[in-house]
């Protein structure tokens, strides 16, 4: 069975480790602004947890969170998205050209004009 | 004719459907999720090349008859995935889709909502990396994710060896297996346990496969903390021996059994009971499935059964329908599924005793431990609004007081550890310290519903 | 049997009653605090925390003003702000019927020296730039204030405790005599009162205790439906208020928003139940997602409602009894009790200790049942269904 070292485990910057391969091609979309690669068919969750360590910062304190029951119960999971929605992320499906918010945008609607 | 609603397509709510198209009553089958099989025996998301037949071993068989049998019902009820019940009044379910909100009404309702994980918090359990142990699971069937590449297996479940030998299987790393519960009270149990010897036997082949692939597994653990800046990087056990281990790791699955999710059924009037087995609540219900007037419930949503006793007791809910809307009379099979359904739920209650639920942990963690994941409450903060003057000793005024369980999640994570912290606190049984009311919706609904419903 | 002599029995440990003690015990009466429940757990516990003086009875202002004083002191008086939060209150138009109303309401408030600042659509959108076009005018006031009602009524009893008030929970108060000038107060404990005032300010349960000294109320009970959404950044920074009573939402620091919308639904005093209809749930929603459209995307994570006693003129009982001296009545808050609650127990406790208090206190005689009343306009719209009316 394949083990990897300790020492590249630190500097991956995703949380979840592909175990199977998927069928679809690719996709982007981005994290805050970076852009990310995902694969078809992926939740958002995964589609984010591949690429970064946490989905969003709690509202309390601000300290990372990345969902906990995967299965749409605890609601640890909410991230924003660029246009202002906030969608729960283990039960919604990656779409190419998300950009996913780890903190909420600016809503343009609510600032002094 | 009659107005069947199931809600849930897991095991149970297939095989409540099965039956009851099998009668022609097409009945009305809402899921909250996009696939069908519901938790244990969901359908991998589109386009993975997993390997059902690998990863489940003996259990495949079941998994691939439950999906064939929806499959040969489909086009004989009205499936409405991605459907939430976020409300129940009368005879009327509130249902929410990526379209709107909408109603379904129904003569007859049969929930089988299922089940998640029960949490005993302990320190840095909050850390990006620690998950639930059903959703360690359902990433690797679902997505086809570890949720890490060096993964501990934490708690006391009959699913950790499960899982961590599924991960094994896949090429993950299980740095440890431990479980809290000593290994004297799953030899204790053993005897009820080999009321079912099949499944006893998958459970002890689960572990000793384990242990040749030379995982460490730890029976009597308490555990001490996760460690990490920003994420998971060690877990702190002390083993049965009282020495602290340290196991470096990336990624932490924590779960105790499973807790029913029984809030539709209480929004639908079931009577809720405490259970000193399990130590929560649940719906009170007949040897059918009855909780009320045409209300019935199946599957892990009133009493944790596993996915076999799920399938049983769908079927037999369904059963019930079907004879008091005075459809079929065949009472000696029903009698047959009532006995099965017993047993396979006296059998799960047995091991309850062989993977406990450390309800004595709660003592001992420290006032800065998060309870309340959502509004991020701390032990402490519930210690100190109880130990103030007219202090709360029931968990929804000390709701109402500190927050905890008012958040998104309305106490599904925190609730049971809530229950045990009021009642240790107060020094007063479990059952006194009360259970966190239910209110409509069951989960977070969005603005936009209710506009997309005026449009 | 424990028995225990004191100055006065408060029947109900709400806001109302809470205070009153709090009051009696910094004048150094003797006092009994009895709940059925716990303290603060009922419609002080329940409400939506509005402290609002705008568009109030006008009769009503001199109590009302002196209680919006001693919310801004809280922290004073009871050592806890309870989130005590100077938002000020935005009260909205959609049409020019409803801007004259508010005006109108202005006017009032004027006249009680409350500086009202009157906003055209041009002006909201500078000030409040996530309103929703629909409302084309408001009025806004900037002391109008809001609190944690969860925290309140349990900070305010628990200082009476200190200051010596008996406050005695899980008790309910079953018959109240009176023989020569004490009352005798029973319980479904062992506890039994002897004293010479009793104050009747059992809420929505009140009516039994005036009843039994011959005089009555048409109290009814209700309660507003109450819901709250998930934490958003924080945005929105008044009180905001429309005029049809379609919203009625706030938005904490810690980001939930909450929110109450009418009719208000009927509740059931002696199985304690409150229901939140679903549809008053969407319904309100939709309307608040038309004021502040920013929240669109924005989760609601819990409803809940109250049982509070409603009267057809929308005012309370408040005041001494008219057949038995030494009993005072304090009941019917008519879904405003809340931001006039200190006030009214700082006059009980005047009438009690003094005999009588500066505050007018006429409009809330509990007499004015037994005459032809006006039933007031909100009373016919904002409730479910239309009300048998006495
Ligand atoms: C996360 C998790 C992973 C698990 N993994 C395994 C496993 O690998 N192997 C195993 O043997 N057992 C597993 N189990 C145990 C599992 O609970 C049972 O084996 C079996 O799935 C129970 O069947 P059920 O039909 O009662 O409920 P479930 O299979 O849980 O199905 C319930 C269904 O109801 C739906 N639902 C819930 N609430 C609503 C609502 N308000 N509106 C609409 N739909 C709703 C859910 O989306 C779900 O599809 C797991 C349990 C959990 C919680
Ligand atoms: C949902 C809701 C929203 C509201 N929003 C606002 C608002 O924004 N602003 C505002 O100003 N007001 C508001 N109100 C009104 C306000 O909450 C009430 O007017 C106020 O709390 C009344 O206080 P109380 O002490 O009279 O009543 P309660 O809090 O109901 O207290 C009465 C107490 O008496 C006890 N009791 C009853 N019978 C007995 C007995 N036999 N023996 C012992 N104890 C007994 C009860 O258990 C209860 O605790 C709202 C009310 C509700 C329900
Ligand atoms: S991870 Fe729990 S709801 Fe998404």
């Amino acid at each position: 069975m394949p083990r990897m070292g300790a020492a590249s485990m630190d500097e991956r910057p995703g949380l979840f480790v592909r175990a199977v391969d998927r069928d679809g091609g690719s996709i982007e979309f981005t994290i805050d602004g970076s852009p990310m690669t995902a694969r078809a068919g992926d939740s958002l969750l995964a589609a984010i947890l591949t690429n970064a360590s946490l989905l969003r910062r709690l509202e309390f304190g601000g300290e990372p969170r990345a969902g906990f029951c995967l299965m749409g119960a605890c609601q640890d999971c909410w991230v924003w998205l660029d246009d202002g929605r906030h969608v729960r992320a283990c039960t919604t499906a990656a779409v190419a050209g998300l950009g996913v918010r780890t903190t909420p945008p600016a809503l343009a609607e609510i600032r002094n004009v | 004719m009659s107005n069947v609603v199931v809600v849930g397509g897991g095991p149970a709510g297939i095989r409540a459907a099965c039956m009851l198209a099998a009668h022609r009553l097409r009945p009305v089958l809402l899921d909250e999720a996009r696939n069908v099989g519901g938790q244990g025996y969901r359908a991998p998301s589109p386009g993975l090349r997993l390997d059902m037949d690998a990863l489940m071993g003996g259990e495949a068989a079941k998994y691939h008859a439950l999906q064939a049998a929806f499959a040969s019902i489909r086009d004989q009820i009205e499936y409405r995935p991605g459907t939430l019940v976020w409300a129940i009044e009368g005879k009327t379910l509130h249902v929410a889709t990526d379209e709107g909100s909408s109603t379904v009404s129904f003569d007859a309702l049969i929930l089988a909502t299922g089940a998640m994980d029960r949490i005993m918090p302990l320190p840095g359990w909050t850390l990006p990396g620690v998950f639930a142990l059903g959703g360690a699971q359902v990433s690797l069937k679902d997505q086809g994710c570890f949720i890490g590449r060096r993964v501990a297996f934490c708690g006391s479940s009959p699913l950790l060896n499960l899982a961590a030998l599924q991960y094994r299987k896949l090429g993950a790393d299980v740095v440890a297996v431990c479980d809290t519960t000593p290994l004297g009270a799953k030899v204790r149990a053993a005897p009820q346990l080999a009321a079912a010897p099949r499944t006893m036997m998958r459970g002890i082949s689960y572990l000793t496969s384990l242990m040749r692939a030379g995982t460490p597994m730890l029976h009597g653990v308490t555990l001490l903390r996760i460690e990490g800046k920003s994420r998971v990087e060690a877990i702190i056990v002390r083993d049965c021996r009282g020495r602290e281990r340290r196991f470096a790791c990336d990624a932490v699955a924590l779960g105790y059994g499973l807790k029913p999710e029984a809030q539709l059924a209480e929004l639908a009037g079931a009577e809720m009971r405490f259970d000193a087995t399990s130590r929560l609540w649940l719906p009170k219900i007949d040897a059918d499935g009855r909780a009320g007037r045409s209300l019935y419930l199946a599957g892990d949503s009133v009493v944790i059964g596993g996915a076999d006793a799920a399938e049983a007791s769908g079927e037999l809910a369904a059963r019930a329908v079907l004879s008091d809307l005075g459809i079929v009379h065949a009472r000696s099979v029903a009698r047959g599924l009532r006995r099965r359904v017993f047993r396979l739920r006296r059998f799960q209650r047995a091991l309850a005793r062989a993977f406990v639920w450390p309800a004595n942990r709660v003592k001992d963690l420290s006032d800065d431990v998060a309870l309340c994941r959502c509004e991020n409450v701390s032990v402490g903060e519930i210690r100190r609004a109880m130990d103030q003057a007219l202090g709360p000793i029931e968990v929804n005024r000390v709701k109402a007081i500190t927050r905890c369980g008012m958040g998104r999640c309305q106490g599904r994570v925190c609730g049971p550890a809530l229950q045990e912290l009021v009642a240790s606190h107060a020094g007063i049984p479990i059952e006194a310290a009360g259970r966190l009311r239910v209110q409509a919706p069951v989960k977070p609904i969005p603005l936009s519903v209710a506009r997309t419903l005026a449009e | 049997m424990t028995r225990l002599i004191a100055d006065v029995a408060v029947l109900g440990g709400g806001l109302i009653g809470s205070w009153t003690a709090y009051f009696l015990a910094r004048r150094g009466k003797r006092v009994v605090l009895i709940e059925k429940g716990v303290v603060g757990a009922q419609s002080s516990g329940t409400n939506f925390g509005n402290l609002r003086l705008q568009g109030r009875f006008p009769g009503q202002y001199p109590l009302s003003l002196r209680a919006q004083d001693l919310w801004e002191r809280l922290e004073d008086l009871i050592g806890d702000s309870c989130e005590f939060d100077a938002t000020g209150h935005l009260y909205c138009a959609f049409d020019e019927a409803e801007r004259d109303k508010i005006d109108h309401y202005a006017e009032v408030s004027e006249s009680y020296g409350i500086r009202i600042e009157h906003l055209d659509r041009a002006q909201l959108k500078r000030r409040f730039p996530w309103l929703g076009r629909k409302v084309i005018a408001a009025t806004y006031s900037a002391r109008d204030a809001t609190a944690n009602p969860r925290l309140v009524t349990p900070a305010v009893a628990r200082v009476a405790k200190s200051l010596g008030v008996t406050v005695v929970e899980h008790c309910a108060v079953r018959e109240v005599r009176k023989s020569g000038d004490t009352f005798h107060v029973d319980t479904d404990t062992d506890l039994q009162v002897e004293c010479g005032h009793v104050v009747n300010a059992a809420g929505a349960w009140a009516l039994e205790f005036a009843e039994r000294f011959g005089e009555t109320a048409p109290l009814f009970p209700a309660g507003p439906p109450q819901f709250v959404t998930e934490p958003f950044p924080y945005f929105i920074t008044p009180s905001v208020q429309t005029v049809d009573g379609s919203v009625i939402a706030r938005q904490i620091p810690r980001g939930n928003v909450i929110l109450a919308g009418y009719p208000r639904t009927a509740a059931d005093p002696i199985l304690n139940r409150a229901p939140v209809p679903p549809v008053k749930t969407l319904a309100a929603m939709e309307c608040l997602a038309e004021v502040v459209p920013a929240l669109r995307s924005c989760h609601v994570i819990r409803v809940w409602s109250g049982i509070e006693g409603y009267l057809p003129d929308m005012l309370p009982v408040i005041g001494q009894s008219e057949t038995t001296p030494g009993l005072i009545h304090a009941f019917g808050f008519c879904g405003h009790g809340f931001q006039i609650g200190p006030g009214v127990g700082l006059c009980l406790s005047e009438i009690i200790v003094d005999g009588h208090t500066e505050t007018p206190l006429s409009p809330f005689a509990i007499g004015r049942f037994q005459q032809e009343i006006e039933v007031s306009d909100k009373f016919k719209r904002e409730f479910d269904a239309v009300r048998k009316t006495p």
